[in-house]
């Protein structure tokens, strides 16, 4: 096994609130001294990182790779080496897959490929109820064993309250973390745009503010006053910062994540019927994108993800209310969250961590850090490095992008995981 | 909008709304949407089927498009606009031909561009789009070749240009030219209206004096102000004063949405009778893109009254029609035209 020494660079280690220019050293795949050299260590391989950043290996808390089920759009080799070249050493799979992630076997299946593509690992979540739909607890117990890191019912409703409810208690019972994607479907039905000038002035159909957060007061008052784990993912409106806010303060366990295109866009950018923007939850207004920034800023929402939904051209080729939703996010997740520090809106150490050791802490994995005795998952990144991104260059299957032609500051230059070079920039 | 560095022509970006409805002599080119588009091309659009509106009665048709093909290419059902389409292109001597597409045959497979390739093969110049979808045209325009024009006849809940224009045409003839001094209500289902959104960037765009929309607030989009209207729940109070009164047609699935209670109560506090009528100028006159419910959202007696001009707003739509075919298609218009009557 390949000893290595990365020397000189700037270590941003928000866990072990590390920020300063030393060496690592790898060894056995774990990461063996930073700093100082253990004891008889001889490096096979050296790599001058002066000037560069080390953070890290990235944590993505969703990312839909698309197999099983939906080939024809992506599969998990072609974006976890996609992930790769961003810096993501650690993807985490909703269960909304084609079968869902109910049963043990599709567990196993997609750890199996992740394995075998050799790029970033990938976790799942377990289905919360049997097929999604929303009427059976799924077995979350045996989900957790075969290795699922928490359940989730997607955007797929719980008409009855009472399911819900004992879902909570059940996973609850197993120590298993719920993962929340809010989104009342009947107050959405439809719906493609978020309700406000711009939907009402092109014809398209609204989402209200209260698609969103109307289901999460609920969630919040099913918990209340248990110690049961909730993740709210992919926060879009100013007032579900202020419900979690509320219910942090009252002591509940509760975290959030914000998809990186919220931070970046709003309701302005579908005016001209750009279905690349048609994402859901949808693109709001201006004032809820500046609330999600601060929200990140002040840690009300712990982390930030790619929602990463990689599609083939057509699905995007059609007028915007038939078109798919999504933005195949992973290779703008990093570029993103830099480009936030670089205007000021994020500290460099926030912005690390709520890529990193947050997310991780989400997922109750032992990653995102680099204290010694763990897996060596990190990338390195060329801060001053100027490029622009095309979606041409995409490796992801998907090129689905409204980011194509941005300019960005700050490149990955070297992934490592598990102690491997699995990418490098030539 | 905050962290855009460039935006590069070459990737799958649309262009903008309005730029894209312009030539770059500044005219027109397709015609989409009101939005973004100056008076001075609304006022040539009506000037231009002014000088069409004789071409009804005296001249049965000019040679302006002869030898270009015009598709109608329907997704909706629609039997009057699109026979209104088929007049206007045969009196400009076009060769029309008409397809109607049902959305469950493009869901079997074909996608919408697969059509458009297929349709283009075929040498077409126009294609005249409804769709029930919002942008539809604005997609087509941004995909055909460039030789093509596109005429948007309806999508979704966005826009219908030539109805707000035929509208606009109407207003004019009964009103005047100066459309500052009139204060004009659309009454009812303004949330799923495409008529409603275009009428509003028309009379706007033609400075008028107050746009008012009038209807219960499940029917009323939100921050709809922002497009320059002053909003009202109470059909009374809506129509106060008013030189022109649009009411829309209601369709009957708005009562399933739990959107209305019935139709029934709806007439009682939105429909328009003679009575209510009474509230309006005197002067005021009566519109309505059809097809009418009667005693739903007007009262026969109304809609066949004195101060309606719902059948002339059809006759209008074929001049107006003409206009923009002919404006987008057929170069020096009013050239053209002057030859054929000498």
């Amino acid at each position: 096994m390949t000893n290595i020494l990365i020397k000189n660079a700037r270590v941003i280690d928000p866990k072990n609130q590390l920020d300063e220019v030393t060496d690592i050293y790898i060894s056995k795949q774990r990461i063996a001294g930073v700093g100082a050299a253990p004891t008889n260590f001889t490096a096979d391989e050296t790599i001058d990182a002066n000037g560069l950043w080390l953070i890290p290996g990235i944590v993505d808390l969703s990312a839909r790779l698309r197999e099983p089920g939906l080939e024809q759009k992506a599969n998990i080799k072609t974006e976890a080496r996609a992930a790769a070249s961003a810096g993501i050493t650690t993807l985490c799979v909703p269960p909304d897959t084609d079968p869902v992630i109910d049963e043990p076997a599709v567990v196993e299946l997609i750890h199996h490929k992740a394995k075998q593509a050799k790029q970033s690992q990938v976790v799942t979540l377990g289905a919360l109820t049997a097929g999604l739909k929303g009427k059976q607890l799924s077995e979350m117990a045996t989900l957790k064993k075969a290795g699922c890191v928490g359940i989730s019912n997607c955007k797929n409703t719980i008409d009855n309250t009472q399911i819900l409810h004992r879902a909570f208690q059940y996973a609850s019972t197993h120590n298993i973390t719920v993962f929340i994607e809010a989104h009342e479907p009947h107050l959405s039905a439809n719906g493609c745009a978020h309700e406000g000038p711009i939907a009402s002035r092109l014809g398209l159909t609204p989402i209200p503010y209260a698609a969103e957060t109307a289901p999460i007061a609920q969630v919040l008052e099913l918990i209340r006053g248990t110690d049961i784990r909730v993740h709210f993912g992919r926060l879009s409106c100013a007032r579900s910062i202020e419900l979690i806010n509320e219910a942090k303060a009252s002591g509940l366990q509760v975290t959030a994540d914000v998809a990186a295109h919220q931070l970046h866009l709003t309701e302005m950018d579908i005016s001209s019927f750009n279905s690349q923007c048609h994402v859901m939850p949808p693109l709001r207004s201006q004032r809820d994108m500046q609330a999600l920034r601060r929200g990140v800023a002040n840690g009300a929402i712990n982390s930030i993800c790619s929602d990463h939904q990689p599609h083939e051209l057509d699905a995007k080729q059609a007028p915007f209310p038939a078109t798919e939703s999504g933005i195949s996010g992973v290779e703008t997740l990093l570029p993103l969250t830099l480009k936030l520090v670089d205007n000021g809106q994020l500290s460099l150490n926030t912005a690390i961590a709520s890529i990193t050791c947050n997310s991780a802490a989400i997922l109750g994995l032992d990653v995102g850090h680099l204290s010694v005795g763990s897996t060596a998952n990190l990338c390195l990144i060329d801060p001053e490095k100027e490029w622009v991104f095309h979606s041409a260059d995409m490796l992801s299957h998907g090129k689905n992008t409204p980011f194509s032609g941005w300019n960005f500051k700050g490149k990955v230059t070297q992934t490592i995981i598990n102690g491997r070079t699995i990418y490098i920039d030539k | 909008m905050v962290n855009k560095a460039t935006r590069p022509t070459d990737d799958l970006l649309g262009q903008d709304l309005w730029n894209i409805q312009l030539d770059e002599q500044g005219q027109l080119k397709h015609f989409l949407t009101i939005e973004g588009l100056g008076s001075n091309i609304l006022k040539q659009i009506l000037d231009t089927a002014e000088s069409f509106a004789g071409v009804n009665a005296s001249v049965k048709k000019v040679p302006i498009l002869r030898g270009k093909t015009i598709v109608n290419l329907f997704f909706e059902a629609s039997t009057r606009t699109r026979t209104t389409f088929e007049l206007a292109a045969k009196r400009l001597s076009a060769d029309v031909l008409n397809m109607n597409i049902s959305v469950s045959a493009t869901s079997k497979g074909e996608t919408l561009l697969d059509t458009l390739r297929n349709l283009e093969a075929m040498q077409a110049d126009m294609f005249v789009v409804r769709h029930a979808d919002s942008g539809t045209a604005h997609f087509i325009a941004n995909h055909v070749a460039p030789h093509v024009r596109v005429l948007n006849a309806g999508d979704g809940q966005h826009a219908h240009p030539t109805q707000a224009m035929l509208d606009m045409f109407t207003i004019r003839r009964k009103k005047g030219a100066d459309f500052g001094k009139l204060r004009v209500a659309i009454v009812g289902d303004i949330l799923h209206s495409r008529v409603a959104r275009s009428q509003i960037h028309a009379l706007n765009t033609l400075n008028t004096g107050e746009v008012r929309v009038v209807g219960p607030k499940t029917l009323i989009p939100k921050d709809i102000e922002a497009m320059g209207v002053t909003v009202f729940h109470d059909m009374q109070q809506g129509i106060q004063d008013a030189d022109v009164v649009i009411m829309l047609r209601l369709q009957k699935e708005r009562m399933q949405g739990g959107l209305l209670p019935s139709e029934q109560e709806y007439f009682e506090l939105y429909g328009l009778t003679e009575e209510r009528l009474k509230g309006a100028k005197a002067d005021a006159i009566v519109m309505h893109p059809g097809p009418i419910n009667r005693g739903v959202e007007i009262e026969s007696s109304v809609a066949d009254g004195p101060q309606s001009v719902i059948l002339n707003q059809v006759t209008y739509g074929i001049a107006v029609r003409m206009a923009v075919m002919a404006m987008t298609l057929g170069g020096n218009v009013s050239k053209a035209n002057q030859e054929d009557a000498s």
